[in-house]
């Protein structure tokens, strides 16, 4: 056990000690979103410092992943009761990132071993019950399932196979398209080499994701000043309906 | 092309599709009286608004396009006031009392159903009965070989004999004001608990109950559903922080001349033939709530952000 736990401390410095390092660097570290927004690409690239000649043996590999703020979620499933269709059973997630994108060299199970995947908390199953404590609730891995099934449909949860263009083992460039549906907030970018499965050296970077301008002022006001705010949709509503009415009576003149 | 963020939903849509969906919204709503909250909603759920928001900034179109509506109908003195306000006195009670339901049945984490069911309990029925009783007139109507059939100003029902007689001019009745103070508070309750205006109940609660003739339930209608939804918009503005002003301009930018034409038409319809539309729409909605709740869904999970009280 004491042995376990010393050299899960030494493990971080004996990466190290193989001598290849990340320099990165991204198009943007942040992202602007006016009225209108339609998305955005971020290029993500960087390389590979050796001191000495690289290794021979098992192939350099790139995984590269994107991650939006998380929200606590309620997950809910729905069963059939007295003919119709009804939520029955809910579990509570403490925390699932809103947007999750994964990046790589190859395809994920071949270049990642399952321990640095859970070390490191990269592909989307950890990542999503690394911040979820209620998920050890039992019966929790349909409904975690469940979840990854409805982002990835919408896009929020990509898995990227071979979509990081590596060359000459030491250059690395990847983009990664941000939806339109984007949540403000701090998205995380964390950059992974691989030998042999195992991970050789890791860099993060965060993406400030903001509203500006119009947007940002109209979400402070409606946080800020929530009467003042409804009492000016309101004026608008009226202003508008107004407006309607006595130009049509222009118009029918 | 023509995205917009919308900065409270956090979502990017199409502004001319807002705009088109302001537009049906607000025709149907000058045209039968009804705020059409009870369709905005699903518009925007469809197009991917979150539930919350869509709601709140429905109200708060419906309030737009219901305003323009008044302002049509008033050109014709088409508005009962004195009616008007009994109605919303009855109204912000229920309302009130709908609001507590609500938020007992969110406590339960049932609100969707207990809505789904209220929606086609109240549409069905509603429809089910105007859409009889208008049949039944045009059908009356083409038998007397399209002559009309007599009018009188008003219908006389049980509700003529009650006390607290109050004179309606604009309705030409004179009737006691316990029936629109609790059709008025009906209305309000079920807008508390379906986020709705409840235009389509007031509409044919009035003609049926209250035997209002037809050409006022409109005005009148549009005149309270203003106070009604006006009320909802500013308590989830200030509550749920969920009214969204970009999302409500396209809308209503849409709506007001929707409303505006719709008002022109069902000026050219006559009174059954505008009810049995009604009546044919509302049931659409029943029916199609009706088979979300039977029919086994695609996704049997659903995932929602995380409330805390």
């Amino acid at each position: 056990m004491i042995r376990a736990v010393l050299l899960a401390l030494l493990l971080p410095t004996a990466v190290l000690a193989e001598g290849e390092e990340i320099v990165s660097g991204l198009s943007q570290n942040r992202v602007e979103i006016t009225a209108n927004f339609d998305g955005s690409e971020i290029l993500i690239y960087g390389a590979v410092k050796r001191e000495a000649p690289a290794p021979t043996g098992a192939p350099l590999q790139v995984i590269i992943t994107v991650e939006g703020p998380s929200t606590p979620l309620v997950i809910r499933r729905k069963e059939r009761r007295a003919g119709i269709w009804v939520n029955t059973s809910s579990i509570m997630v403490d925390a699932a990132p809103s947007f999750y994108a994964v990046s790589t060299t190859g395809p994920i199970d071949k270049i990642l071993s399952g321990t640095d995947d859970l070390r490191f908390k990269i592909t989307l199953p950890h990542a999503i019950r690394a911040v979820g404590s209620a998920s050890e609730a039992t019966g929790s891995k349909e409904f975690i399932d469940a979840l990854e099934r409805i982002r990835s449909a919408d896009q929020s949860y990509r898995l990227l196979e071979n979509r990081v263009q590596l060359v000459d083992e030491t250059l690395f460039r990847t983009d990664v398209a941000l939806p339109a549906n984007l949540t403000e907030g701090n998205y995380m970018v964390r950059m992974f080499i691989m030998r042999g499965g195992r991970v050789i050296d890791s860099m993060e970077r965060v993406i400030g994701v903001r509203k500006t301008g119009l947007e940002r002022t109209l979400y402070i006001m409606a946080h800020q000043q929530p009467l003042l705010y409804g009492v000016i949709s309101l004026a608008l509503a009226a202003v508008a309906g107004w407006a309607a009415s006595a130009g049509f009576r222009l118009l029918r003149r | 092309m023509f995205q917009l963020y919308l900065p409270i939903a956090e979502v990017s849509v199409n502004a001319i599709l807002l705009l088109g969906i302001g537009g049906i919204v607000g025709f149907l709503s000058g045209m039968f009286g009804v705020g059409g909250g009870f369709l905005i909603t699903p518009f925007l759920l469809f197009i991917g608004v979150p539930p919350g928001i869509a709601v709140a900034t429905g109200a708060n179109q419906v309030v737009a396009s219901s305003i323009s509506g008044v302002l049509a109908q008033l050109k014709r003195k088409a508005v009962d006031f004195r009616m008007g306000l009994v109605l919303m006195v009855g109204g912000l009670l229920g309302s009130w009392s709908g609001v507590q339901v609500f938020s007992y049945m969110s406590s339960l984490g049932q609100v969707d159903l207990f809505v789904q069911l209220s929606y086609v309990l109240f549409l069905g029925l509603i429809g089910a009965m105007m859409f009889a009783e208008s049949a039944r007139a045009l059908l009356r109507a083409r038998r007397h070989g399209g002559a009309a059939p007599v009018r009188r100003a008003h219908i006389h029902t049980w509700v003529h004999g009650l006390p607290f007689k109050m004179k309606f001019r604009a309705s030409g009745l004179y009737i006691s004001v316990l029936p629109p103070l609790g059709v008025g508070a009906l209305v309000g309750f079920l807008a508390g608990i379906m986020g709705v205006g409840g235009g389509f109940i007031l509409v044919p609660a009035m003609i049926y109950i209250l035997g209002m003739p037809t050409k006022v339930v409109i005005g009148t209608s549009l005149f309270q559903i203003i106070f009604v939804t006006g009320f909802t918009t500013v308590v989830h503005a200030v509550n749920s922080h969920t009214v969204d002003m970009m999302l409500a301009l396209l809308l209503i930018a849409g709506g007001v001349v929707g409303a505006q034409i719709g008002t022109l038409v069902g000026v050219k319809l006559r009174a059954e033939q505008l009810r049995i539309l009604l009546a044919v729409m509302v049931l659409a909605v029943a029916i199609k709530i009706a088979f979300d709740l039977l029919l086994q869904p695609t996704e049997l999970y659903s995932v929602a952000p995380l409330v805390l009280p």
